[in-house]
C-alpha cells in the first residue's frame, strides 16, 4: 500500500483523516440537527452545542483505547457520538423520549454510558472534575491500566473543586487527563474577564501537573498532544492537563443573545480556522477523493435524519417511569 | 446530663439472632463493620481526613490500616469539596468507597456531590449508573464548641429522593447497619454521634450478620404514649420512659434507626395501640423529622389521634456556646415527660 500521508498531514494517514472527517462532520450534522428541533420545540431547556470544538473530542478519542473513560460536563453531544454511542439514543434523551440514553430522564446535559465508559454529562460547572478524578481512582486502584478524559471549560477551571481534584490527582498519581475546552467564554464571560491568568493550562503548576497548550481547532495537532498527556498518565506519572484552545460558534445555550462577542470574531473563526474545512483541505486534493468526502456527508445526512426520526417517533416515558431508577430495584 | 440516662446504651441485637455477642463499645462496632465488609468486599476502601495514620480523629479507623494497608485506607487532604466528588466518581466506577467526614458540620462543603451526583444519577441515567458509596461521621451536638461544629443534619439528607439516611443508637445496630450500608448498592447517609462512640453494648460477631435499612425497632414497650427518637436522643426517650412511668404513664419507645425510608409501618402500628406521639430530635424544628411525623400521623393514624402530635426539638437558634444557653438548646428528658404528659392530658 503507497503510502498516502501528505506532507503536512504528519503521521496521519488518509484512513484516519476520513475517519476524524466524518467523526467531526457527525457532530456538525448531529448539533444543527438539534438546534432545527429545538427551533420545532420538540428539545427543551438547555441544549448546549459543541458546534466549532469537534475536532477537541475527535483528536482526544483517538488518543485513547477501549477500556479508558470519559467524562464532561453539558455541553456533552459530541463527546457521546466520538465514544461511540448510538446517535438514535441521543437524539432521543434530547427529545425527552423513552428511547433515549436515560429513557428520557436525563435530557441533554445527563447521559451515560457504562457500554462505552461514559460517565456523563454532568449539569453543575465543574463538578465532573472531581468525579472524573474518582473514576481515574478506580482504574488505579483496580489496576486495569485505564485513564480517565475529564474535560472541562474556560469557567470551570475558577472552580475550588478543580484544584482540589488537581492536588489530589497529583498526590496520588492518578491516571486522568484534565482537558481544557477553552472556547474563550463562559456564557457571557470571556476568559480575560473571568481569569486572573490567562495561560489555562499553567493552572496546575502549583501541584506540579504538567500542562500545554494544544490548537484545539486542529485533530491532528490535538491527537499529538492527547497522545503525549495519556501515555504520561498510563504509565503511573500521574495527571497532565491539556488547555485546548477552541471557539463556540453558536451561542452559549439555545437562548443566547451573543451581546458579548461581534459577527465578525465569530465569522473570522468560521473561515479560517474551522476544524473540519482545515481537515477536508488536507484530503481533497482529487477529484476521486471529492466524491469519497461527499459520499460520508450524504451518509452522515441519513443518520441524523435517521436519528431525527427516531427521536420524534419513540414515546414518551410511561407515567410509571415518574418512580423508576430512584433507587437499586 | 439529665437525671435517669443509662450509662450504656443495653443490648439492641435484633431478637432473632441467636449467634454469638461480645460487648464493644459503639466506636468499635463501627470498626469492627468496615474490617468484616473490607475482608469481604475488595472493592471497599476508606478515605478520609485522618483514618489511616492518625486512626481516625474520633479513633473509629483504630487498626484498619494496619490490616488493609495504605491503598485501602486513605488519608486525603483537607478538601471535602473534591474527596466527596472523588469518591463519588469511584463509585460510579464500580468501587465502594466509605467516606469519613470529620463531622457532618464540613460535608456541606461536599453536599453538591452527595445530593447532585451521587443521590440523583441513577435517575437522570435511566437506571445505568449507581452510586454505591457510604458518607459517615459524626453528627449532631457536640459540647461546647458553638454554632458551626455543633448540628443535627438528619433531616437535610432525608428530604432527598436517591439517598438513604441511617441513625443508628446501640452499638449492634451501628455494626448491623453500618454493614447493611456499605452492602447497599445506592448512596448511604450513616450519621454517627461522637457522645455515642464510647457508650458500649453486645454486637453479634458472626461477620454474615447484617441490620436492614428501613426498620424502626420498638424498644421499650407501652400503652399510654408513643415516644420516636434516633441516635443519641434515645438515651433521652428512654430516661423520660423511666420518669413517665413513674408518673404511671406508660410509654412506649421506638428507635428510628433509619431517617430515610422512614418505617411509617411501625410508628402507625404504635400510634393504633397508643394513640399519642411524641417525637424527639435533636435537630431543628422547621422542616424537621418531627415536622414529617406530624405528616405521617395526620395522613395515617388521623382517627387514631386522641392528641396533637408533640414535638421536642433543638432550638431554632444556631448552637451557642455558653453552657446553660447550649443546655437549653437541646432537648432533656425532662421536656419529653412535659410533651408527654401534655398528649396524654396529664396535667
Ligand atoms: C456551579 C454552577 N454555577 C453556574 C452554572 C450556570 N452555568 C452553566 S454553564 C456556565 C458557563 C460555563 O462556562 P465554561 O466552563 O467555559 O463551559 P462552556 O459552556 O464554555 O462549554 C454557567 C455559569 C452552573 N451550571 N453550575
Ligand atoms: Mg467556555
Amino acid at each position: 500500500m503507497p503510502s498516502d500521508a501528505a506532507a503536512d498531514t504528519g503521521s496521519a494517514t488518509r484512513e484516519s483523516l476520513i475517519s476524524y472527517y466524518r467523526d467531526m462532520l457527525l457532530i456538525r450534522r448531529f448539533e444543527e440537527k438539534a438546534g432545527q428541533l429545538y427551533g420545532m420545540g420538540l428539545i427543551g431547556g438547555f441544549c448546549h452545542l459543541y458546534i466549532g470544538q469537534e475536532a477537541v473530542v475527535t483528536g482526544m478519542q483517538a488518543a485513547i483505547r477501549e477500556g479508558d473513560s470519559v467524562i464532561t460536563a453539558y455541553r456533552d453531544h459530541g463527546h457521546m457520538l466520538t465514544c461511540g454511542m448510538d446517535p438514535k439514543g441521543v437524539m432521543a434523551e434530547l427529545t425527552g423520549r423513552i428511547g433515549g440514553y436515560s429513557k428520557g430522564k436525563g435530557g441533554s446535559m445527563h447521559m451515560f454510558s457504562l457500554e462505552e465508559r461514559f460517565y456523563g454529562g454532568h449539569g453543575i460547572v465543574g463538578a465532573q472534575v472531581p468525579l472524573g478524578t474518582g473514576i481515574a481512582f478506580a482504574h488505579k486502584y483496580s489496576g486495569d491500566s485505564g485513564v480517565c478524559l475529564t474535560y472541562f471549560g474556560d469557567g470551570a477551571t475558577n472552580q475550588g473543586q478543580v484544584y482540589e481534584s488537581f492536588n489530589m490527582a497529583e498526590l496520588w498519581d492518578l491516571p486522568v487527563i484534565y482537558v481544557i475546552e477553552n472556547n474563550k467564554y463562559g456564557m457571557g464571560t470571556s476568559v480575560e474577564r473571568a481569569s486572573s491568568t490567562i495561560d489555562l493550562h499553567q493552572r496546575g503548576a502549583a501541584h506540579g501537573i504538567p500542562g500545554e497548550a494544544v490548537d484545539g481547532m486542529d485533530v491532528l495537532a490535538v491527537r499529538a498532544a492527547g497522545e503525549k498527556a495519556v501515555a504520561h498518565a498510563r504509565k503511573g506519572d500521574g495527571p497532565f492537563i491539556l488547555e485546548m484552545v477552541t471557539y463556540r460558534y453558536r451561542g452559549h445555550s439555545m437562548s443566547d443573545p451573543a451581546k458579548y462577542r461581534s459577527r465578525d470574531e465569530v465569522q473570522k473563526m468560521r473561515e479560517e480556522r474551522d476544524p473540519i474545512e482545515r481537515v477536508k483541505a488536507l484530503l481533497a486534493s482529487d477529484g476521486a477523493e471529492g466524491d469519497a468526502l461527499k459520499e460520508i456527508d450524504r451518509e452522515i445526512r441519513g443518520i441524523v435524519n435517521q436519528a431525527a426520526e427516531f427521536a420524534q417517533n419513540s414515546p414518551e416515558p410511561d407515567p410509571a417511569e415518574l418512580y423508576t431508577d430512584v433507587l437499586a430495584a | 446530663m439529665p437525671a435517669g440516662l443509662p450509662a450504656s446504651v443495653p443490648d439492641n441485637a435484633e431478637t432473632e439472632y441467636a449467634g454469638e455477642t461480645t460487648e464493644v463499645t459503639v466506636r468499635e462496632a463501627l470498626r469492627d463493620a468496615m474490617a468484616e465488609e473490607m475482608r469481604r468486599d475488595a472493592r471497599v476502601f476508606l478515605m478520609g481526613e485522618e483514618v489511616a495514620e492518625y486512626q481516625g480523629a474520633y479513633k473509629v479507623s483504630q487498626g484498619l490500616l494496619d490490616e488493609f494497608g495504605a491503598k485501602r485506607v486513605i488519608d486525603t487532604p483537607i478538601t471535602e469539596h473534591g474527596f466527596t466528588g472523588l469518591g463519588t466518581g469511584a463509585a460510579f466506577a464500580g468501587l465502594r468507597p466509605i467516606v469519613e467526614f470529620m463531622t457532618f458540620n464540613f460535608a456541606m462543603q461536599g453536599i453538591d456531590h452527595i445530593i447532585n451526583s451521587a443521590a440523583k444519577t441513577r435517575y437522570m441515567s435511566g437506571g445505568q449508573v449507581s452510586a454505591p458509596i457510604v458518607f459517615r461521621g459524626p453528627n449532631g451536638a457536640a459540647a461546647r464548641v458553638a454554632a458551626q461544629h455543633s448540628q443535627e443534619y438528619s433531616s437535610w439528607y432525608a428530604h432527598c429522593p436517591g439517598l438513604k439516611v441511617v441513625a443508628p443508637w446501640s452499638a449492634a445496630d451501628a455494626k448491623g447497619l453500618l454493614k447493611a450500608a456499605i452492602r447497599d448498592d445506592d448512596p448511604v447517609i450513616f450519621l454517627e454521634n461522637e457522645i455515642l462512640y464510647g457508650r458500649t453494648g453486645e454486637a453479634p460477631t458472626d461477620p454474615d450478620r447484617i441490620v436492614p435499612i428501613g426498620k424502626a425497632k420498638v424498644v421499650r414497650d407501652g400503652t399510654d404514649v408513643t415516644i420516636t427518637g434516633f441516635s443519641l436522643m434515645m438515651e433521652t426517650a428512654l430516661a423520660a420512659a423511666e420518669m413517665l412511668e413513674q408518673d404511671g404513664i406508660a410509654a412506649e419507645v421506638i428507635d428510628l434507626r433509619t431517617i430515610r425510608p422512614l418505617d411509617t409501618a411501625t410508628v402507625v402500628a404504635s400510634l393504633k395501640k397508643t394513640n399519642r406521639l411524641v417525637s424527639v430530635e435533636e435537630g431543628w424544628p422547621f422542616a424537621g423529622i418531627g415536622a414529617e411525623l406530624c405528616a405521617v400521623a395526620m395522613e395515617q393514624a388521623f382517627d387514631d389521634l386522641d392528641a396533637p402530635v408533640a414535638r421536642v426539638c433543638g432550638a431554632d437558634v444556631p448552637m451557642p456556646y455558653a453552657a446553660n444557653l447550649e443546655k437549653l438548646a437541646l432537648p432533656d428528658a425532662e421536656r419529653v415527660v412535659q410533651a408527654a404528659r401534655a398528649v396524654c392530658y396529664a396535667g
